[in-house]
């Protein structure tokens, strides 16, 4: 066991902390306040490989592994939440399921334009009536001739209306349950595909979240990804990919918040010393830094365990568990060290106490993370 | 045509202290990056190499530990990296630096040599332009724009305080870089990758140089500098800003320079 990173992946750590630094962290405030998505910042990510870290170069991608993913996300969440998901949904929720399930024909025209970055990627299983009771899918897919027609509306989809082309589970059976679900790869400019409303989020701003509304689209049959029943299957398993991603970026949003918490502490003083020489000070920030190291070594473990092809279901879902926990209670605690001056937008810290609770909540709550590490004990 | 760029491993001084008793730099736990103006060096030579398709060679002479600023360079997209390595290298003055890259450079082979100004640790600008002087071809330094002209010259704008030369050099020849010249890219995911799984960093020590130099002219023994005593300068007392009228501030002026005489 092994737990330094290689010189590979050190040298990959500072090219994606100094883009972060240069690049994204000037942005971080300004995309936050006007809800605006970093268009510019993601063509850059794109021009550095940071849209296909981990996919095979054949496919344009970096031909790195899920760790450096990991990393990337969790340095780039580090200054910017909202960056850091950009960078997750689009490779954990729309270009890895097509690697993992896409056939060659798809793989070329889709996979490559993803890795790139010359395409955002999105994902959409959510609707008003299904959240984490999936089975409860509205929308529904119809074959007719060549083409499977769509109706029904997604929500709360992540990049909306920036991506390019959306995996789209849809009930192809409703007579089977999750059993009658299927996978779909739906480009933007399909017949009958719209962006619906855009939701005004406490956190993670800069994400354009939207619905995104289907009727009567019109979807090529060779789009299915996977076969009519497996939408349920491929899923569940772009969601065990995708806790990696917010696991790595609730990683980041801690550290970050450490970060400038430690850097603030060393200069506001009270009492005529620095507020870092109190001790309630040191042991916060030891405790909170501890909590974040063990987030970090659950999340760099999940990831590894997907690069070495063994099931990581439980370890994702305990890392996602844990870091999105961390990051909450790590940000409330960072933000009270800054007192008044952390409540005002003059800091970063109320930013990313902000970003931070999304990460207990999408891409399965803590209470899914819960069901899937005690269904992997076998508890029931 | 095969540009060779010279790089060197610094510590970056913005986080760097000095030792008050010795004058020297605290190395310790200071992150080392690869000396900007040489960064500048590479990406004019990647852009050449986009225009052009040349070969891009970086070549450094430091410990091993320099083969990470290697890594970096064939990340960002070089060809080739060659490390200049061998504890008889060790404590060279530009002398012996120059003699010992000249050489390095020479059984490599070379069309075009691109080296930055000068490195932040050192601040000499001498290594450039005397490996130039050693190999026997023509350069300029403190380029601020270097275009290509035809198969085998190149236009460089040559900076200085209040102007610039435009001067037309053929090949083969060396060009030092400023840091004004280009905004120098980052690294690349794939770059990196296969900076590390599909090429090598070739190892030059001093058995496979020693047809090209003498070994009078290496290391600690070849350097003909040596430093007495390095002390940092004091630094400049804090000014005062007065918001006061022209004759007030004649007045606060005469009265101070009158106490210091």
């Amino acid at each position: 066991m092994d737990f330094n990173l290689s010189r590979k992946h050190l040298l990959l750590q500072e090219l994606f902390r100094e883009f972060a630094k240069k690049e994204v962290l000037p942005l971080a405030a300004e995309i936050d306040k006007a809800a605006r998505f970093p268009y510019e910042t993601v063509e850059k990510l794109a021009r550095y490989g940071f849209m296909g870290v981990a996919f095979p170069k054949e496919y344009n991608g970096g031909a790195a592994d899920n760790l450096a993913y990991a990393i990337c996300v969790e340095e780039l969440s580090k200054v910017c939440a909202a960056t850091g998901v950009i960078v997750s949904a689009h490779s954990s929720l729309c270009a890895a399921p097509i690697y993992e399930n896409g056939t060659q024909t798809q793989k070329e025209k889709y996979l490559t334009k993803l890795a790139s970055g010359q395409w955002i990627g999105a994902f959409g299983l959510t609707e008003p009536q299904a959240g984490t009771d999936a089975a409860m899918q509205q929308t529904k897919a119809v074959l007719d001739g060549d083409n499977y027609i769509l109706n029904g509306t997604k929500i709360f989809i992540t990049n909306a209306d920036a991506a390019h082309v959306y995996i789209i589970i849809a009930m192809t059976d409703a007579s089977l349950g999750t059993r009658g679900l299927s996978a779909f790869i739906v480009e933007k400019d399909f017949a009958g595909f719209s962006i619906g409303k855009k939701e005004d989020m406490m956190g993670i701003r800069g994400s354009n979240t939207c619905e995104l509304v289907m009727e009567n689209c019109i979807v090529p049959k060779e789009n299915l990804l996977g076969k009519e029943g497996q939408g349920f299957r491929v899923a569940m398993s772009l969601l065990d990919g995708g806790r990696i991603g917010i696991a790595a970026q609730a990683l980041g949003i801690a550290q970050g918040a450490i970060d400038v918490a430690v850097a603030y502490v060393k200069e506001r003083k009270q009492f005529g010393q620095r507020i870092s020489q109190f001790q309630n000070t040191q042991f916060e920030l030891a405790d909170m830094q501890t909590d974040v190291d063990a987030a970090r070594l659950l999340t760099y473990r999940a990831a590894v365990m997907k690069d070495s092809g063994v099931r990581y279901s439980s370890q994702a879902a305990m890392a996602k568990l844990f870091a999105s926990e961390a990051a909450s209670d790590v940000t409330r605690r960072c933000l009270q060290l800054f007192g008044g001056y952390g409540y005002s937008k003059e800091y970063p810290i109320e930013r990313m106490m902000r970003d931070a609770k999304i990460t207990e909540i999408y891409e399965g709550t803590s209470e899914v993370q819960k069901m899937v590490i005690s269904a992997g004990m076998k508890v029931n | 045509m095969k540009i060779i760029v010279c790089v060197k491993q610094v510590p970056d001084t913005n986080e760097v202290k000095i030792d008050p008793n010795t004058g020297t730099l605290i190395r310790e736990g200071v992150p080392s990056i690869i000396n900007p103006d040489d960064l500048c060096a590479l990406e004019a030579a990647l852009v050449l190499k986009e225009q052009y398709g040349h070969s891009i060679v970086a070549v450094s002479m430091g410990p091993p530990q320099a083969e990470v600023a290697l890594r970096h360079a064939l990340a960002m997209g070089c060809d080739e990296a060659f490390l200049v390595s061998d504890r008889v290298f060790g404590g060279a003055d530009t002398w012996a630096t120059s003699k010992t890259l000249a050489a390095a450079i020479k059984k490599i082979g070379y069309d075009v040599i691109l080296a930055g100004r000068q490195a932040i640790d050192g601040d000499t600008a001498q290594v450039g332009p005397q490996i130039a002087e050693h190999l026997g071809i023509p350069q300029v330094t403190y380029a601020q724009s270097i275009k290509q002209d035809g198969n085998n010259a190149f236009i460089v704008q040559r900076q200085f305080e209040d102007r610039y030369q435009k001067i037309k050099i053929t090949t083969p020849c060396l060009i030092t870089t400023l840091s004004t010249l280009n905004k120098p890219r980052y690294m690349s995911v794939g770059g990196i990758v296969s900076a590390f799984d599909e090429k090598e960093i070739q190892l030059l020590d001093f058995a496979a140089l020693k047809d090209y130099v003498d070994e009078s002219d290496i290391g600690l023994k070849g350097s003909p500098t040596q430093v007495r005593k390095a002390s940092p300068k004091q630094g400049k007392r804090q000014g005062i800003l007065y918001e006061v009228s022209e004759d007030e501030a004649v007045e606060i002026i005469v009265k101070a320079v009158s106490v210091r005489a």
